[in-house]
């Protein structure tokens, strides 16, 4: 275990226990509106402020963490799924098959994923479930085309031309031989993937094109801050720091993991 | 040469059409969309007069005969009007295209620029405090949401300490300005986010160059130049770099895509005048025909970028050329 692995993994337990825990750790209901007390500076009160219409940003942000949190996971899953399943299918049988499902990877390589999903939102609606289908179904071309070079090498092992020999089916091949042996890259590619959707759910969050109000989302505290760059610096500086948090606990944790799996690396320490 | 050049030219037709295809049925998939945004707020609105308007916008034809339809107009680089204001879509995206090249090609040369100089000089002093700092650094860059170091930057810089603009990309005096005056302006627009974009790109060119420098300084040839007692300089600046940096091409070529149309975030906050500005503006507002030209023209440029980026790296690595 590296340092990197180790601090982000304490950082992302971190917030997740301010996620599952949300409803103890403050006393305020994130809906909870109270007009006398809009735009209250950081107190003891209310510790990170209040918003423009008096509800507690740090209740807000805690619940938020939730909504982030699980559109980040959810989506990477999906995402995770697709692709595996989609390379090995293309690595494995290679062919027209391949040949046709690498030139559809090209194509929505080419158009710039923000922009598909904005398109996406727009025409489907934004809700937290579209949210986190979209950047799902929009992101599995980069782990598709890893997995498909891993089992492109790894068909020409001599353990998987035992297994055909045996006799064993496709499916366990596939799923058993080849797919459980690219784990590795699978794993990195899934920590970079969450903090990835988290910057996506928030930008989009913060245009209003993503998780909508009174649900709070880290991007949407943003969104409603950056009406009051002149008067109120605290609801722009406290959700940008927890987006920023949550991004680069699953950033360390992915790097770390990579620099633990490279074999050269690990001969250079 | 000539042929493998020919070759991904013709390979080039089937994934542009694969694009419009796509992309023309995403913006199709909700039903009446333009029509039932713009007229269905209005209770006054009679069904015949939406009709009327669907009609006029060719929308209530089926949508394999409306993609045949653009298609046709797109072999002769028609990519019709807009439905927001009647202009022709191409001129709207050939105003809006130099903003945004001049914002993304600059932050490109600096990210590039810092991104070797940085990359190379950790892989010369690896695991040295300046190492882990400089990592660290760019790190940060990476993890940090570009829209939010935008806002805060322009609360700093624009709000607090008023020395910089925060959006668009001239101030409202413009026309009034001498020519210098002019593009010290525009230099002035462009600091926060060329700044902010280079930043958030720094840390993947770092790594790479970092990596392969490492690889590099592990070469049988690299102890060779050693044996003959050439200086460590030389080692570095001359032989080990020069083989590094090389790959960088297929990274340049990787990092257009993002160039043209999804940069759309960073210049809604900044209201800059450009593709990204254009494409978004399009999309919540159903306008079909911008929305087309945008992904269009964007993937094109991108598909060229690529190719010209393999053209170059085949020409100076010639083991690929004879693949």
């Amino acid at each position: 275990m590296n340092k990197m692995i180790l601090s982000g993994l304490i950082l992302i337990i971190f917030l997740f226990s301010i996620a599952l825990f949300a409803p103890f750790i403050t006393k305020y209901d994130y809906k909870e509106q109270n007009i006398n007390l809009r735009l209250q500076p950081p107190s003891k009160e209310h510790l990170f402020g209040t918003d423009e219409l008096g509800r507690d940003v740090y209740t807000r942000m805690v619940y938020g963490a939730r909504i982030s949190m699980s559109v980040g996971i959810i989506a990477v899953l999906i995402s995770t799924i697709l692709g595996v399943l989609i390379g090995a299918i293309s690595g494995y049988f290679g062919g027209i098959l391949d040949n046709i499902i690498m030139r559809i990877v090209d194509i929505v390589l080419t158009i710039p994923v923000l922009f598909l999903i904005l398109m996406l939102i727009v025409y489907l609606g934004p809700s937290i479930f579209n949210i986190m289908v979209i950047i799902g179904l929009t992101s599995w071309t980069d782990i598709a085309r890893i997995i498909r070079a891993e089992i492109l090498s790894l068909k020409k092992q001599p353990f998987v031309e035992a297994a055909k020999l045996m006799g064993l089916k496709k499916r366990t091949i596939i799923f058993k031989y080849l797919i459980l042996n690219t784990l590795g890259p699978v794993i990195v590619y899934m920590t970079f993937g969450v903090s990835g959707a988290i910057l996506v759910e928030s930008g989009l969050s913060f245009l209003g094109l993503g998780v909508q109000p009174p649900y709070p989302s880290w991007g949407n505290i943003l969104m409603s801050g950056k009406d009051y760059i002149h008067s109120a610096w605290w609801l722009i500086t406290f959700p940008g720091i927890a987006i920023f948090l949550a991004v680069f606990s699953f950033n360390l944790l992915g790097e770390g993991i990579r620099d633990y799996l490279n074999p050269k690396l690990r001969n250079e320490r | 040469m000539k042929r493998y050049i020919l070759k991904r030219l013709f390979l080039l037709i089937p994934i542009l059409f694969g694009i419009t295809i796509i992309t023309f049925f995403i913006i199709h998939l909700t039903p009446g969309g333009f029509t039932t945004v713009n007229m269905q707020m209005d209770i006054r609105t009679s069904p015949d007069s939406i009709a009327r308007l669907k009609s006029l916008y060719g929308l209530d034809k089926p949508i394999h005969i409306r993609y045949l339809d653009w298609l046709k107009r797109f072999i002769f680089f028609d990519f019709g009007n807009s439905f927001l204001d009647g202009r022709q879509v191409i001129k709207k995206v050939l105003e809006r295209l130099p903003a945004t090249l001049l914002l993304n090609i600059s932050a490109l040369v600096l990210e590039f620029l810092f991104g070797i100089i940085i990359g190379v000089t950790c892989a010369v002093k690896r695991n040295s405090i300046y190492d882990t700092g400089m990592t660290f650094f760019t790190f940060l860059g990476y993890s940090i949401p570009a829209f939010w170091l935008a806002l805060i930057l322009m609360m700093i810089f624009g709000v607090k300490l008023n020395l910089l603009p925060i959006s668009g990309i001239k101030s409202v005096n413009f026309d009034f300005l001498s020519s210098s005056e002019k593009v010290m302006d525009i230099l002035k627009h462009m600091i926060l986010p060329v700044f902010i974009s280079a930043f958030s790109g720094l840390a993947y060119i770092s790594r790479y160059v970092k990596n392969n420098m490492v690889e590099t300084l592990n070469q049988q040839y690299i102890k060779a130049a050693y044996a003959k007692g050439l200086s460590e300089n030389t080692i570095y600046y001359k032989s080990a770099l020069k083989n590094s940096i090389l790959p960088i091409i297929t990274l340049l070529g990787l990092s257009l895509p993002g160039l043209i149309g999804g940069s759309f975030i960073f210049e809604t906050i900044f209201a800059w005048p450009g593709m990204g500005r254009l494409a978004y503006e399009a999309a919540i507002n159903f306008d079909y025909p911008v929305i087309m030209g945008v992904v269009t023209m964007s993937a094109f440029l991108t598909l060229l970028g690529n190719l010209l980026a393999d053209i170059s790296y085949a020409f100076i690595d010639p083991r690929i050329r004879y693949k």
